[in-house]
């Protein structure tokens, strides 16, 4: 069971969230416009990462809100919810 | 059923089945991933297509990976047409597995029960008995007398909170034992000459342009004129390296086992709706597993609330079950696809393909993965039976929708 930080609630069990998989996941503008492939990328590929992972948790039992946490795929350790944008990322592209 | 000791009708555990081999400078292909699906595949090579100069290349021991974490259960009744071809191929190899490697391998042809819990799943189920059987899989619809006729230790009262309202039946279904599949193909491949290397872990490959020629691992670089990756959920680690993407997502699936107990329970019995999937192993362990944890990891452990969850759905299912003890839990590392169908062929990288995406379902497939993959490799094209099943599906669309489909429970 891992604690996970809510920004607005605080440390919460796992079980009072729901995952979103990765973060920053950014939806083609105009689908029509970008090749199978692209599309097929937002679709269907993801990163997946052994090591650190940005992903979305919503906190279901609580406040409802969508949040981002960079957590280590391999040991589960959470990383400062607030800083992600600066820190290095693990990603596969 | 008469008392009688459990584990007696086990074979006695083998002497050494298999050398661990050292590796040699370079093969003809090396296999990356030493589980059932490396072995399997390897074994095909050999027999099916004569080449020998492989090797196996395990990171930790042999088949302790998923091999050595999944549940064991065997059935082909998958509702759409390219599953139902890939796992009745594998299905009717594991029923002449034990005569072809000469090895005791415990498949017991139980049957399995797939409960409907629902009018949905009532129509989802009669759905996939028809569909079952025009490919020629044994499948029948049992309603509720009958199920409870199949299975005497089920609840199958209406007070239930979701009553048993009929099942699938797979007569031919079944569990295996895990571990004397693996050893069983591992002594037969030392048996060919193939190298199985343990302890040798992939860092990367070896390249001129987009053609592999060879991997890195802890234990120097090794040549091989093909590269074939059977890494489960670590595919996507070694995928990164080329910079090549698939769509996988490693997840912890958990599975646990009671004490040994008298033979109580005579079939397999999966429920996708309260989620938790039964059978009883040879040696006596009730052996359940449930739906893999919702986050990505490769930590080979899982949350206790998942274990919570799939008890109390067995312990409904099963009252008499409130009576066991948890033995142990473990947690293995599989890697899952967008539609919950396996990813096999060749990849954009000339001599190297890909055989993973069988997320919790990968060990029924175990001899019908070495036999197409096998072919895969050799010809440097699919099998009829896996071109389906290409890494291409996901741009052009013709996804293999088994979510739900086919009693698949992520």
């Amino acid at each position: 069971m891992m604690l996970i930080p809510c920004p607005w609630c605080g440390p919460r069990n796992e079980t009072e969230f729901h995952y979103g998989g990765q973060a920053d996941v950014a939806c083609p503008g105009d689908p029509h416009a970008v090749s199978d492939a692209e599309w097929a990328g937002f679709l269907f590929f993801r990163d997946n990462p052994k090591g650190v992972f940005t992903e979305r948790w919503m906190h279901r039992s609580g406040c409802r809100r969508w949040f981002t946490v960079r957590r280590d795929t391999a040991t589960n350790e959470i990383h400062d919810a607030g800083a992600h944008e600066d820190e290095e990322r693990t990603v596969t592209v | 059923m008469a008392p009688r000791t459990p584990g007696a009708d086990l074979p006695d555990h083998p002497d050494r089945l298999w050398r661990s081999a050292d590796p040699e400078s370079s093969y003809d292909v090396v296999i990356v991933g030493g589980g059932g699906h490396g072995l399997a595949t390897a074994y095909y090579l050999a027999v099916n297509h004569g080449i020998t100069n492989i090797a196996v290349l395990e990171r930790g021991w042999l088949a302790g990976g998923n091999m050595a974490r999944n549940t064991t259960i065997i059935r082909s009744n998958y509702l759409w047409d390219e599953s139902a071809g890939l796992y009745e191929h594998a299905l009717k190899l594991w029923e002449g597995l034990e005569d072809e490697l000469d090895y005791p391998l415990l498949f017991s042809q139980r049957g399995v029960l797939n409960l409907a819990h629902s009018l949905q799943e009532v129509r989802d189920g009669v759905r996939r008995v028809g569909a079952n059987r025009l490919n020629g899989i044994d499948a029948e619809w049992l309603d509720t007398e009958q199920v409870a006729e199949a299975c005497p230790i089920l609840n199958t009262s209406p007070d239930l909170r979701y009553p048993v309202l009929g099942a699938t039946w797979q007569p031919r279904a079944g569990i295996a034992k895990h571990d004397h599949v693996a050893w069983g193909f591992a002594r037969a491949l030392d048996l060919l000459g193939v190298d199985l290397v343990e302890g040798c872990e992939v860092t990367g490959f070896e390249r001129v342009g987009d053609r592999v020629i060879g991997v890195e691992t802890t234990r120097g670089p090794i040549r091989a004129g093909r590269v074939a990756l059977a890494a489960a959920g670590h595919t996507s680690v070694l995928a990164d390296t080329l910079g090549l993407r698939l769509p996988l997502q490693s997840h912890p699936l958990q599975a646990l086992v009671s004490e040994l107990l008298e033979p109580v329970h005579p079939t397999v019995v999966m429920s996708n709706a309260v989620h938790v999937y039964v059978s009883q192993a040879h040696k006596g362990e009730l052996v359940l597993g449930a739906g893999i944890d919702s986050y990505n990891s490769y930590g080979q452990r899982g949350a206790f609330h998942t274990i919570e969850r799939e008890l109390a759905a067995a312990v409904e299912l099963f009252p008499m079950f409130s009576r066991a003890h948890v033995v142990r839990t473990w947690a293995g590392v599989v890697d899952v696809t967008p539609d919950a169908s396996a990813i096999m062929g060749p990849t954009p990288f000339e001599g190297l393909y890909v055989n993973c995406g069988w997320g919790t379902g990968g060990f029924k497939a175990t001899p019908g993965v070495g036999w197409c993959f096998a072919h895969t490799i050799a010809n440097g094209e699919p099998h009829p039976l896996n071109a389906p099943f290409g890494l291409e599906r996901f741009t052009t669309g013709a996804l293999i929708d088994e979510h739900g489909a086919a009693g698949v429970a992520h």
